[in-house]
């Protein structure tokens, strides 16, 4: 079984370290995971995306054409790569910041307001974690904690807690 | 595999070469490759080592020709434009019988070219570079492990052969973060009675030079050289199969080409098609005797590279023309998707029928 992510949305929107916290989470359950992020003068105030692979096999190629899961936190990331989602997918959408709906049939919409959440339990800067949180509302607390806690790096380990609750916000969507 | 951690590859390049005890790093900014030098610029000082941030390109390599003489482990990094300036520096070492790493980082070219992964250098890393009679030991890694361990690796080939080594890679692989071990088997230590450690009035002064004027005594070094080619030829080829068994068909790839390819490989197979994968992962020396062994059983190759096409030269030469050899290949920073390998593959199917 292999599930092939596609994170898109705007620089600074913690895209990549999102994409990072669900490789670890895929490392912690013994998966092989890739996390291979978009680099170049688009990143600079543009839009930011990262491919995350996890699957029971060997990764073959780290590059997403056609998603099994597109979040997408920022219209232009919609736009981009809703054509691109596999016929079956699901397409996370941040409805705070995209004013509209999924246009394909075939795939499976799913909308969170997760700019406004985050806003709204003042933790603006978090809005990534709780769409993951949404996206992951199956995985345990705890192989979420051990992959936080790998992601995050040790001098912000005050922040574990906080992206903990920013999860269970997601998750309780 | 909880001992593993998510690294880049540029970091695990970067950390392996600590492991391998170089202490010394050269090198100038340039994108896809600079977290190597941000890597070793916060873990040199820890360990005791140099990093340096050269004024060039061309600065950074003789400072590797330096250090390198002076018998220490030395490495310099860069992306394809900045490859082409350490040439010249590259050719020095190779006509000095220096063991350095120099890893490349390939973007597109030529010229500037772009920033996205390309494996246009190819020939220059496996039939050239610089001018004269020599060749680089070439290491091309497919996984952010292999950047690592085949850095490692890279390090103890230098010092075995005496000659430069190139890891040749490519923006994808620098970039993505991969899990990584980074438990290294223990270091073997070479002995450098060559090298400039100062004679202190105990010895003969040691010279490290590329200059012999005498036409014999500079092809009696080319020839001594030449056989310590052949030990490497003999002894260090390295290559992948994956499902060549019953392969009818033999898709060959290195680098991030080969994960493209591996990719393809194991859509066909689940379509019932019998193709397989050789991936070198030396470049130079390269797998001749496993391609000329597929040669025998297979009916086609199909070559996969992210240029247009340089690899494939010495497949045809590896198997001497006697089967059919196809290419899928994109330039300019774009990597053939595995979607276009497996056309190729049905399309060859097609045709046999």
């Amino acid at each position: 079984m292999t599930t092939q992510y596609l994170l898109a949305g705007f620089g600074g929107q913690g895209v990549l370290f999102a994409g990072k916290f669900l490789a670890y989470l895929g490392l912690t359950k013994g998966k092989q995971v890739s996390w291979l992020p978009s680099y170049g003068p688009e990143m600079r105030g543009g839009t930011a995306n990262c491919s995350v692979i996890i699957s029971d096999d060997p990764v073959g190629s780290p590059i997403v054409n056609a998603s099994d899961v597109l979040v997408a936190l920022n219209l232009p990331s919609l736009d981009k790569f809703e054509s691109a989602a596999k016929p079956g997918s699901t397409i996370f959408v941040d409805s705070t910041l995209i004013g509209r709906k999924v246009n394909r049939a075939d795939v499976c919409a799913v909308y969170v307001p997760a700019t406004q959440l985050a806003s709204d339990n003042g933790m603006a800067s978090l809005a990534n974690i709780i769409m993951m949180g949404k996206v992951l509302a199956a995985e345990d607390e705890e192989t979420v904690k051990a992959a936080l806690v790998k992601a995050i790096s040790a001098k912000r380990a005050d922040m574990i807690e906080l992206n903990m609750k920013a999860f269970r916000i997601g998750k309780s969507q | 595999m909880s001992d593993k951690v998510l690294m880049k590859g540029n970091e695990a390049i970067a950390e392996a070469a600590i492991a391998a005890g170089c202490r010394h790093y050269f090198g100038y900014p340039i994108t896809p490759q600079n977290e190597i030098g941000a890597y070793m610029s916060k873990r040199m000082p820890k360990v005791g080592g140099v990093f340096l941030q050269a004024e060039s390109e061309v600065a950074a390599i003789n400072m590797v020709y330096g250090v390198a003489g002076a018998g220490k482990r030395v490495m310099t990094s860069s992306s394809s434009p900045g490859i082409s300036l350490k040439a010249e520096g590259i050719s020095y070492a190779a006509g000095a019988d220096l063991p350095a790493v120099i890893v490349n980082i390939q973007r597109g070219g030529p010229g500037l070219g772009g920033i996205q992964p390309s494996q246009a250098d190819y020939f220059q890393a496996v039939k050239g570079g610089g001018h004269g009679d020599y060749k680089l030991i070439v290491l091309a890694p497919a996984s952010v492990q292999e950047m690592a361990s085949l850095t490692v690796k890279a390090f103890e080939l230098a010092d075995r052969y005496l000659t430069p080594v190139m890891i040749l890679s490519d923006g994808t692989l620098g970039q993505m973060m991969e899990p990584v071990s980074l438990d290294f088997p223990q270091q073997q230590v070479f002995e450098k009675p060559w090298a400039l450690t100062g004679t202190k009035c105990a010895r003969p002064k040691n010279v490290v030079n590329s200059l012999h004027l005498v036409a014999e005594k500079l092809e009696q070094k080319i020839l001594a050289r030449y056989e310590r080619y052949k030990a490497a030829e003999q002894n260090e080829v390295m290559c992948e199969e994956y499902l060549m068994d019953d392969a009818e068909i033999c898709v060959v790839g290195f680098g991030i080409s080969s994960r493209v390819a591996r990719s393809a490989v194991n859509a066909a197979r689940a379509k019932g098609i019998k193709v397989g994968l050789i991936r070198p992962v030396t470049l130079w020396p390269f797998p001749d005797a496993a391609l000329k062994a597929a040669a025998k059983k297979v009916k086609a190759f199909i070559c996969v590279e992210c240029s247009m096409g340089q690899m494939i030269e010495d497949v045809k030469l590896a198997t001497e023309f006697s089967k059919p050899i196809h290419l899928v290949c994109r330039s300019g920073g774009v990597i053939p998707s595995p979607e276009e390998v497996v056309g190729k593959i049905e399309e060859l199917m097609i045709n046999d029928k």
